[in-house]
Order: structure tokens, then sequence, then C-alpha cells
């Protein structure tokens, strides 16, 4: 009777394993011993969820609401310890149940028709333990050993090649590629498998891993992860999937609903969502096929979703705008101290931006497996780097030249070439990759169709910051006092004890400086090459030139608007194009007023 | 009044030099095409095509370097984007060899260039419509590049654009054109520029006698140009440039509209340089959007810096001498040659303001003074 009595419960388990979510709130009524025993069964087995047996042993035996505890305790006991049982024969063969190891030794074959067929009766059987086949087949890094025929995963990190297991990862000794051989995957297996994945990945612990899954699951809605999802939505717990859950059941619903009034009102739900599923959904939905007011309603919520995607582009181009007017605002703000406020042409500035993005590169090799601290470490070393080549040109050619600004435009022209040369000998003449840390890369997501990126966000935040460090050192500190001081009246300045000459040095190390900086910041934009500078010279050039001369706050101002004018002409006109007529522009607005946006006003200037 | 004097002393002692440069210039040309024409490749005297289209190159930077110098070295107008009318006559003279191949282009099409039929496109674009007389491609030559220096300088001096910043605004101009001629849709083939040309008004560019014919056009023109440069210059109305370049503000208040003296002298320049660049495409045989690029502009300053300004042929000697140590420089070790050009910048700047023109006229002084001294202690 006994053995009767299991085999039913067995039975029934099986019915039960899909609710076998709900186990935690069952134990609360029964007994404390059982519970423990419960507890500490579930607590082995839960993480892997190929093993619902005793949990849902458990739950059947719940349900049956023994009055008598006795009988209770015994019949716990017992299928508590069955499911151990059978838990601890699929713990010795995690794999797969016998038929599925053959149907996966018929992977072999080679066959990409059979292997649909293979997979699809793997997938109809199995749970989230066959995940690593899907994955390694996917990526295609599944391949078997020919004479033994076992399958294996070859992984290639970098330029070395691992072999693994495919179940349990253990190591296996290096193959030669004559000895192994690739499992073919075609672009439908492809699909089913991505579609597989994100399926068992739904009910991962991990909510991102569940978001992801849904994502992809939104591509294509079968009725199938429908019903999967509206399960899973009853206890999903954390806010962001649920709400795509919601989404996912909505299209469904705007899709296949019978009553045109439950289909225009999910597609009233829709409206206000950007995902591109939700647009494809609309766009199919408006056609003829379907219901008029079905059709009138989709046409609706399509224009809608069209005005804010239009609305959101725009706030996308003018944060491209933005970006590229934090970069040229650090590529010309040290300019606008040795060009602005002592008149220097300095045409070896772009240089000094390129030796700042070079000293990147140098602590990067020197601190390998540090590269989250390097740009920390960067931005100083950079400085002083580029500072006290500032400082060397300066005392060295520039101050035999005063007063002389043709001359001294044609000397420091002299000196980028010897730099840009000096670069090219000793680090070669290719472009170098300076590595991002972690915390620079991938982008902030505010909705389906606008994202920034977060390097292009820290930049702009350094750029304001470098602005505004530089503003304070100028206008608070005696030796920002001391430029003013020699860049108003020089005579005057000496006059009053001023040491003009260290004052020359000082400020144009400090230009320097503030251009090595922006050499990190741009290292980690574009490529670290010989002719980084020159890419910027013109640029900062002219956005000096347009602020006004010796005018920060006219910098400023000039950067961001000639950014944002050329990222919202972009589009229009195309890249080169844009940025041909953002220089007609400012050529044109020079004639138009010589002094720039904002001039300096009194007699000193003259 | 020393100014004055200066200047006149300057004057007659640059126009005793023009004549005695051009009668080398002539002997120079001859002697090669001599050498070229009579004498056996295994004589010594023989000088090879190689050579002859290197000099014609030469010759062509020299033109182009005393286009820079009549603005810079006489009125004081730094323009980095000579460069610019440069390349913009080479590609009018490009573009007439360009439809002189006719079919025997890559796709055979008779109307149309290679590159346009490579992009598809279905007919000429009117800009290039004309361009196979060469009469017209010759007028373009120098409306084009003249047309351009008259609107920018006109607009540029009319509002006193001067100094440092007209030197900015020239750089972006050649580098917005830089940026637009490197654009395929522009329609005069993109990155890759014109090249593959056949012949000149019939004459194979292959040949010898057509590249020794291009020698003489050069040598014959630059002489004809520095002739007439100097004549100008010496006039009244070099006077007046030279008054600019001392002291602009004080010109206009003696009554001259100096913005018009400056945008004529500033035609006539890039007119010439606009000449050189179609000399020079036929005997290189490419014109590429390269010949934009802000380097190739403060480049050919550096030729006049060298050779010295405000002389004329200072400028050809310096752009001579320059071109030829880049020559050497960049077939004997490449690497070293940008480190020459920049020291070349730096040390001329410091200690040569005047250039090796200046340097001269200072030894040549330096002795006179001694003889002078030494007859005076003499008769004493």
């Amino acid at each position: 009777m006994l053995l009767a009595l299991i085999v039913t419960l067995y039975t029934i388990s099986a019915i039960a394993m899909c609710t076998a979510s709900l186990v935690p709130t069952v134990y609360s009524f029964s007994d404390g011993q059982v519970a423990a025993l419960l507890r500490q069964a579930l607590q082995k087995y839960l993480p892997d969820p190929t093993c619902l047996y005793p949990t849902s042993t458990a739950f059947t035996l719940c349900l049956f609401d023994f009055r008598e505890h006795t009988l209770k305790h015994f019949f716990a006991i017992c299928c508590a310890v069955l499911g151990l049982f059978a838990c601890e024969l699929q713990a010795q063969q995690p794999a797969a149940s016998s038929a599925t190891t053959e149907q996966l030794q018929q992977l072999t074959d080679n066959k990409l028709k059979q292997s649909m067929l293979l997979l699809q009766s793997i997938a109809s059987r199995e749970g989230t333990n066959m995940l690593p086949l899907y994955q390694a087949l996917l990526r295609g890094q599944l391949y078997y050993i020919k004479h033994s025929m076992q399958i294996i995963t070859v992984r290639k990190i970098g330029s070395i090649k691992h072999y693994n297991a495919l179940f349990d990862d253990t190591a296996i000794a290096a193959l030669p590629s004559n000895k192994i051989k690739k499992i073919r995957v075609n672009n439908k297996i492809r699909g089913f498998l991505r579609q597989h994945i994100a399926k068992l990945n739904l009910s991962a612990k991990d909510p991102e891993v569940r978001l992801a899954a849904l994502q992809s699951l939104l591509i294509k809605l079968t009725p199938d992860t429908i019903a999967n999802i509206a399960q899973l939505r009853l206890s999903e717990k954390n806010h962001q999937v649920q709400q795509l859950m919601d989404l996912a059941l909505t299209i469904d619903r705007a899709l296949n609903n019978r009553l045109a009034i439950e289909q225009v009102s999910a597609i009233k739900k829709l409206q206000g969502s950007l995902e591109p599923q939700v647009r494809n959904t609309l766009t199919s939905l408006n056609s003829t096929k379907s219901h008029p007011s079905v059709q009138k309603a989709a046409q609706q919520a399509l224009l809608k979703i069209e005005q804010s995607t239009e609305f959101y582009g725009y706030l996308e181009q003018l944060f491209f705008g933005l970006s590229l007017g934090s970069v040229l605002l650090l590529a010309a703000i040290g300019l606008a101290i040795t060009f602005g406020m002592m008149g220097v042409i300095n045409m070896a500035h772009g240089e000094m931006i390129m030796i700042g993005a070079y000293t990147t590169y140098v602590v990067q090799l020197l601190m390998p497996n540090l590269i989250e601290y390097s740009l920390w470490v960067a931005i100083p070393l950079a400085f002083v780097a580029s500072g006290s080549v500032g400082i060397l040109i300066e005392r060295c050619v520039i101050r035999f030249l005063h007063g002389r600004p043709l001359e001294t435009l044609l000397a420091t022209f002299g000196i980028s070439l010897i730099l840009q040369q000096l670069v090219r000998s000793i680090f070669s003449p290719l472009n170098r990759q300076v590595a991002s840390p972690a915390w620079m890369s991938g982008s902030w997501e505010i909705n389906p169709v606008f994202s920034l990126t977060l390097n292009r966000l820290y930049i702009l935040a350094f750029a304001l910051l470098v602005f505004f460090a530089l503003l304070f050192i100028l206008k608070k500190t005696s030796l920002g006092l001391n430029v003013r001081a020699v860049s108003q009246n020089r005579d005057m300045a000496k006059a009053m004890g001023i040491r003009t000459g260290w004052v020359d040095a000082m400020t144009f190390g400090l230009g320097s400086g503030i251009a090595g900086i922006a050499g990190v910041a741009l290292s980690q934009l574009t490529n670290v090459g010989p002719n980084l500078g020159q890419a910027y010279i013109i640029d900062s050039f002219m956005v000096v030139v347009f602020g006004g001369v010796g005018n920060l706050f006219g910098t400023l101002v000039a950067a961001f608007s000639l950014g944002i004018a050329n990222k919202l002409l972009e589009p229009s006109t195309g890249a080169v194009l844009a940025s041909i007529f953002v220089l007609v522009f400012i050529i044109l607005f020079i004639q138009k007023r010589p002094k720039g946006l904002f001039p300096q006003k009194g007699r000193a200037v003259e | 009044m020393s100014k004055l004097t200066e200047y006149f002393s300057n004057r007659f002692a640059v126009q005793s030099s023009v004549l005695p440069f051009v009668v080398l210039l002539f002997v120079v040309t001859i002697a090669c095409v001599m050498g070229n024409l009579v004498f056996d490749p295994s004589s010594i005297f023989y000088v090879s095509t190689y050579t002859i289209t290197l000099l014609g190159k030469y010759l062509c930077y020299a033109m182009l370097a005393l286009a820079v110098d009549i603005i810079w070295g006489y009125c004081g107008i730094l323009s980095l984007g000579h460069g610019a009318f440069f390349a913009l006559g080479g590609y009018a003279m490009g573009m007439y060899l360009m439809r002189q191949i006719g079919d025997r282009g890559v796709y055979g099409n008779p109307e149309l260039p290679d590159f346009m039929v490579f992009l598809d496109w279905q007919q000429l674009p009117w800009y290039w419509q004309g361009m196979d007389q060469f009469w017209f491609a010759m007028i373009m030559v120098a409306l084009v590049p003249g047309l351009l220096a008259f609107v920018f300088g006109w607009l540029a001096f009319r509002s006193r654009v001067t100094g440092v910043y007209l030197s900015i605004i020239t750089q972006a101009m050649t580098y917005a054109l830089l940026l637009a001629f490197f654009r395929n849709e522009m329609g005069f083939g993109g990155n890759n520029g014109l090249t593959d040309f056949k012949d000149i008004l019939g004459f194979s560019l292959q040949a010898d006698s057509t590249r020794i014919a291009l020698l003489v056009v050069t040598a014959v023109t630059l002489a004809a140009v520095l002739i007439i440069s100097q004549l100008i210059l010496s006039s009244r109305l070099g006077k007046v440039i030279i008054a600019i370049r001392d002291s602009e503000a004080r010109t206009r208040f003696l009554g001259y509209r100096t913005d018009h003296f400056k945008v004529c002298l500033f035609v006539y320049s890039a007119v010439i340089a606009a000449i050189a660049g179609a000399l020079y495409v036929p005997q290189v045989g490419i014109i590429n959007p390269g010949e934009f690029s802000p380097l190739n502009s403060i480049e050919i300053v550096v030729w006049v810096a060298i050779g010295g300004r405000g002389t004329l042929i200072g400028a050809i000697i310096g752009a001579l001498l320059v071109n030829y140590a880049k020559t050497r420089f960049t077939a004997i070790m490449p690497e070293v040659w940008l480190f020459a050009l920049g020291g070349l910048f730096v040390l001329v700047t410091l200690f040569l303001p005047k250039g090796l023109t200046g340097l001269v006229s200072q030894l040549k002084q330096k002795l006179r003074l001694n003889n002078t001294y030494k007859a005076e202690t003499q008769s004493r």
C-alpha cells in the first residue's frame, strides 16, 4: 500500500513540478520537525533546479494534509528520504538521462537537419542543466574528439585555447586540431538556441539575467513563451522584470486578442513604451488586415512613439554635441591660456595633448594589472610631463621671440614636428591602443532609444571640472593674479616686482599641463598616435578665436556651441560637410567680429 | 626716414640681383636640357629625365615660395593657406589632363573619368564642362583661385582681420578645402585625387621631350613672374604696399585704401601660386587632397623664412635649398627629415630672422665696413 501511495505521490508530483516555486510557502503548515528536514533537503537541492523532485514531493505530501501527526511524520520523512534518494541519483548523473546522452552523441553526426530535431527533443526533455551545451553550441565552441566521440568545448581566450569537458568544466589536455571536429550549426539552429536559452534564463536567479532573457524573447513571442511569462509574472519580485513582463503580455494581447476593444486598450497601454518590439508590433497592426479601430489606435500610438523617438533623437544629438564640445573644450582650454593670455601662438599645443595621451599609454604599460586606477595615476603624470616640456619650450625658444607672434608660430610649429617625429621614433608610427577602465565603459540606459555612453559622460564632467579648476587658479591664487597682471600690462607688472620671466614659464607650463590632462581624456575616446595632436590644433585655435582671445568663459561657450552646432548639422549633411560648414561659419564670423564672441575690453588689449 | 633709406638701398640691392638670377636660371635650364638631349647616358654631362622633372618640380615650389614672399615679405600678411591656391590651380590642370585621357582609362568611358564610372555617375558634373579645352582650363587655373582669394581677402581685409587671426583663418580655409576634397561626392576623385594622366596638348607626358618642354615653360614662367613682381614691387604701388607692412594705420591715415591694395596683392599672389600648381601637376603626374593639408602651407612659409623674406630671390633660394635637402634626406634617412625640418624652423626663426639672404648682406656689410675701416687707417 505504501508503495502504491508513493507511486501516486510521484505521479502527482510530476504534475506539481511546475508549481514547485510555491514550495517555500508550503512547509509553514507542517510541523517543525518535518519542516527542518524538508528545509535541509530544499537547501541542498534547490540551487540546482533539476532536482525539483523532493520539493514537489513535499508539496504534494502537504496537500494531503494528514490529520494524524504520526502518520504525517512517517509519510513526510518517507517522501523526503525518497526525494533525497532521487536527487542523489540525479546528482551522480548530472548531465542527462540516458536518452539525452544518446541524442547528444548523435549530434556528432553533423547533419544540420538532424541536429535541429535532436536539439528540440533534448530541449523538450531537459531543463537548465543543458545550458552549457546550448551556449557552447551557439558560440561555436562545441567540438568532439574524433576517435572517442566525446563532446568537448574549445574556448579561445586571447590566443590560448582552453579545452574542457562539456558539463563539468574539467580541463582536458590540449588536442591538435586534426583530432577534433567542430559541431556545426546554422542560423536556424542559432535562432532556436537563443530562444530556448532565453526561455530557460527566464527563471534564473539573477534579475539581470531574467531581464536580458526577456529582452531577447520579446523579439519573437510564441504562445508558449507568453504562457510561460504569464505564469512567472505571478511570482516575479523585481520591478523592472515585472514591467518588461507586463509589456510582453500587453504586446501579446494587442496582437492576438480576438476582441478589438481589448486590442485597442492594449495598444493604448503600449503607447508610452519605446521598445523597438512595440514599434514592430504596432506597425504590423497598422495594416488593413486588422480591425479599423485597432488600425486607427495603432496609427496614433505609432505617431506618438515616432514623436518621442524623434525627441530623444534630438536629445541624443545634443548629448553628442555636448560631448564633442567637452572634447573641444579640453583641447582648447590650455590654448586659451597660452594663446589667449600670453599671446603665444603655440602650434605645438596639439603635441602637448599627444604627450598626455602617450603618458597614459606608458602608465598602462607599467601597471598592466591595475588598469582600473591607471587614469588616476596618469592625470597628474600627464600634467607634469606636458607641463615640463612646455616650460622647456618656453625657456629655450619662445622667450626669445617675445613680441614676434608670426615667428613664434613658425618656431613652435617646428617644435611640433620634432615632437611628432620623436614619438614616432620612440613608440612607432602606428596607433597605440589605450585600454579603458571597466568603470568608464558601458552606458547609462535611460530608455530603449536613449542611452548615454559613460565614457563621454565622464569626460564631459571632467572637462567642466578642469575648466572650473583653472578658473579658480586664475582668479583666486597669487599665480593667477601674476598671470593676469603680466598678460594685461607686462611693463607695469615688471615695475611692480613681478618676475615676468618666471610667470611666463609657469603660465606656459600650466597651459601645456592642462593640454596633457586633455590628452589623458582624449586617449579614452580616440586612437593614440603621433598625429593625435594635429587633429585638434586647428579646432582648438578656432574655439579660442571664436570665443574671444583672453576670455575663458568665451572658450567654454565657443567649445559647446561649436560642438552642438557640428552635431546638429551632422544628420542632414554628414560629418565632413558639417565640420566644413562650421569652419566656414567661423571664418565668416571672424570677419564680422574679429575679436571673437566675447572681446576683451579696455585699452590694455590694444 | 631711416626706413625709407633702408628701403631704397634694399630695392637697389634686390633689383641688381634679379637679372643675374634670371640669367643663371636660363643658363642652368639650358645646360640641363642640353645635358639630356645631346649627351649620351654614359657621359658624365648627361642629365637624366628624372633630374629634369625634379628640377621642374623645384621651380614650381620656388614660384609658390615667391607667391608667399610677395604677400608676407612685402605686405606682412602671413598666409598659412597658400597651399590651397596651389592645389586649386593643380586641380584645374588635373581636370584638363583627366579629360585628355578620353577612352584610354581603365573603364574606357570616353566621357567620364574612371573614378566617376566607379562611383556610378551617369554624366559629367557641370563644373567639369569645358575642361577638355586647354584655353578654358588655363582660364580656370587663374580664375578659381583668384576668385577665392578675392572673396576671402575682400572679407578679411575689409573687416581688418590682421596678423595671427588672418593666419589662423587662412589655415582654416585650407583645412576646410582639404576636408571637402576628400569627399567623393565633390567629384574630384576623393582620396585618390586625379592621376593616370596620359598627355597634354597631344604630347605624351611620359616622353622626355614633353618633360623638357615643361621644365623650360616652368623656368620661363618663373622668370617672367619674378621680373613682373619686381617691377610691381618697385613701382609706386610697391611703395604703398611696403608702407602698409610697416604701418598700416599710418598709411590709411595718409589716404590710401589699404584694404584695396591688400586684396589686389593677395589675389596676385594667389594666382601665381595657382600657376605654380598648374605647372606642377603635369610634372609629378598626380594631384590629391594632401596638397591642401595645413602642413604643406606652413612648409612654404619656412622656405621663405629660410631664404629670407622680402627679397623675392631669397624665397626662391630657400625653396630650392629646402626641397633639395628634403629629397636627399628622405632618400637617405627618412626618419631624420622631420627632425631636420623642425630644427630648421626653430633655428632660422631664432638666429636668422632675415634668412640666408639677410645673412649674406650682413656679411657683405661687415666686409665693406672692414674695408672702409682699413682704407681709412691706411690713408691716415
